[in-house]
């Protein structure tokens, strides 16, 4: 017991990170996924930027929320069938550090690469260069707190047939409000106005989760293991 | 010595038996209350000024969303009670209460859109309230979807419990996000009833259908409350006696 638990945590990030770095494919896939479904608007609605700006902060957030959503169910399952997950709750660590910094590896691993990716989805769509800050920092935010909610329903879902879908249907209405002042904040940025106010907003509901949604999802490993 | 009542609810014979003396205390009243306030409702109120008889309406649909989160609460706080004092029988009070709940969501549902077709001229209008209440919609599919997904009853409980207690901690800020969000979208919507107070004789019939839906969720929760410890008991040798009865 001699490593305490801010140490344990910070070990397990990185090896986390390191894993992430041996295994490429699983983290490329939700950037793969995310640059697809921006390609799918321009094709079906139609190719005139005027048009796509009108409609690109929301269509920046679905697909950032999908593809963020669908690296989700990596987030414990490997852990959780090898028996790593289980020796993490043995270990007399706390397990909500130790899931909190699974947890953030995760938001480092999808949500961090989503956003820089996703000026560039933003450009092809039409939005203004000043405004890609409105579309980095928002999606920064709000897939850390997707992440930390969803570590709660991927949690739960362990070890059930078909997560996949039943995953999507317990996290989606919980990520309603990121979704609201997230697509608001771009909204706002495309349309050169100040998007502090969402931001803000954003960054509380952050707060938030890193406070409350370690300690639930803690609970749902641990009920999951049982 | 004043915690008894409560440690007797964990036995599922006792709660068994309670829930059968309870349940016609609450039918009678509930039925005797939601016949008054349609009456009053329907025959006795004034048509409104403004929405004539459409207004009608509310004595179904106004119950209707109140309930829907009355029960997620109730639902919420049956469930942390297990999950804090390993209770089951709170667990299957909670789990009763999921199909109510998302059955009186529909309920609000269905009826704010009928009611929009006269008001806003459509029968979905992106309305906050309606918004919200369709998410709760989701909430409810989330947690029945869960239940079901898992076989082991006990981890089953344990896991929609969880679920249930961090989506009560959610629905506030669901709710407010989305108010917010369509004031800020969307100029104000032809919601606003100018609101002068109710007159009593529109008011009273509410608040008699008000109180009749919670007493008919009382009763229609210990009914299915049995069916559920009747479900999980099957094989405990004081079903066959309280069957044989």
């Amino acid at each position: 017991m001699s490593t305490s638990a801010l140490q344990a945590a910070w070990l397990i990030l990185a090896r986390d990170l390191r894993l992430a770095v041996r295994r490429r494919g699983q983290f490329v896939q939700p950037l793969a996924f995310f640059a697809i479904v921006t390609t799918l608007f321009p094709l079906s609605i139609s190719p005139e930027l005027a048009r796509l700006r009108e409609i690109a902060s929301g269509v920046l957030w679905v697909a950032a929320l999908l593809a963020a959503l669908l690296a989700l169910e990596f987030l414990f399952r490997d852990d959780a069938r090898d028996g790593t997950l289980e020796q993490y709750a043995l270990s007399g660590q706390s397990l909500t550090w130790l899931v909190f910094a699974k947890t953030t590896a995760h938001w480092l691993l999808t949500g961090v690469p989503l956003a820089l990716m996703a000026p560039l989805a933003g450009l092809s769509l039409g939005v203004p260069y000043a405004a890609l800050a409105g579309i980095i920092a928002p999606i920064a935010l709000g897939t850390l707190v997707l992440s930390l909610i969803g570590a709660i329903g991927a949690a739960l879902t362990l070890g059930v047939r078909r997560s996949g879908v039943l995953l999507t249907l317990l996290t989606l209405p919980l990520a309603m409000p990121v979704l609201i002042f997230g697509a608001q904040a771009t909204d706002l940025a495309i349309r050169g106005a100040s998007f502090a106010a969402p931001l803000y907003l954003l960054s509380a509901m952050a707060v938030l989760g890193v406070t409350l949604a370690p300690l639930a999802a803690s609970a749902a490993v641990r009920i999951s293991l049982e | 010595m004043a915690w008894t009542w409560f440690h007797r609810l964990a036995s599922p014979p006792h709660v068994y038996a309670l829930s059968a003396r309870l349940t016609p205390w609450f039918a009678w009243p509930a039925g005797a209350l939601i016949l008054a306030g349609l009456y009053g409702g329907l025959v006795l109120a004034p048509a409104d000024y403004q929405q004539g008889d459409g207004f009608r309406i509310i004595y179904v649909h106004a119950p209707s969303a109140w309930m829907s989160l009355m029960v997620y609460v109730t639902m919420a706080v049956s469930a942390a009670v297990g999950l804090i004092w390993r209770m089951k029988i709170a667990h299957a009070a909670a789990a009763s209460c999921a199909l109510i709940g998302a059955s009186f969501t529909v309920a609000a549902l269905v009826t704010g859109s009928l009611w929009g077709r006269p008001m806003w001229g459509t029968y979905w209008e992106w309305d906050p309230r309606l918004t919200s209440e369709l998410i709760l919609l989701f909430l409810y599919m989330g947690y029945i979807a869960l239940r079901s997904a898992i076989d082991d009853v006990q981890r089953a409980d344990r896991a929609s419990g969880l679920l249930a207690v961090v989506g009560v901690v959610n629905v506030p800020i669901i709710h407010y996000s989305v108010l917010w969000w369509n004031s800020l979208h969307q100029a104000p919507s032809v919601m606003k009833l100018a609101k002068p107070e109710m007159p009593a004789a529109m008011l009273v019939p509410l608040l008699m259908m008000l109180c009749g839906f919670t007493l008919y969720f009382v009763a229609l929760l210990l009914v299915r409350l049995r069916g559920e410890i009747l479900r999980r008991e099957r094989s405990a040798s004081w079903i066959r006696e309280a069957l044989a009865e």
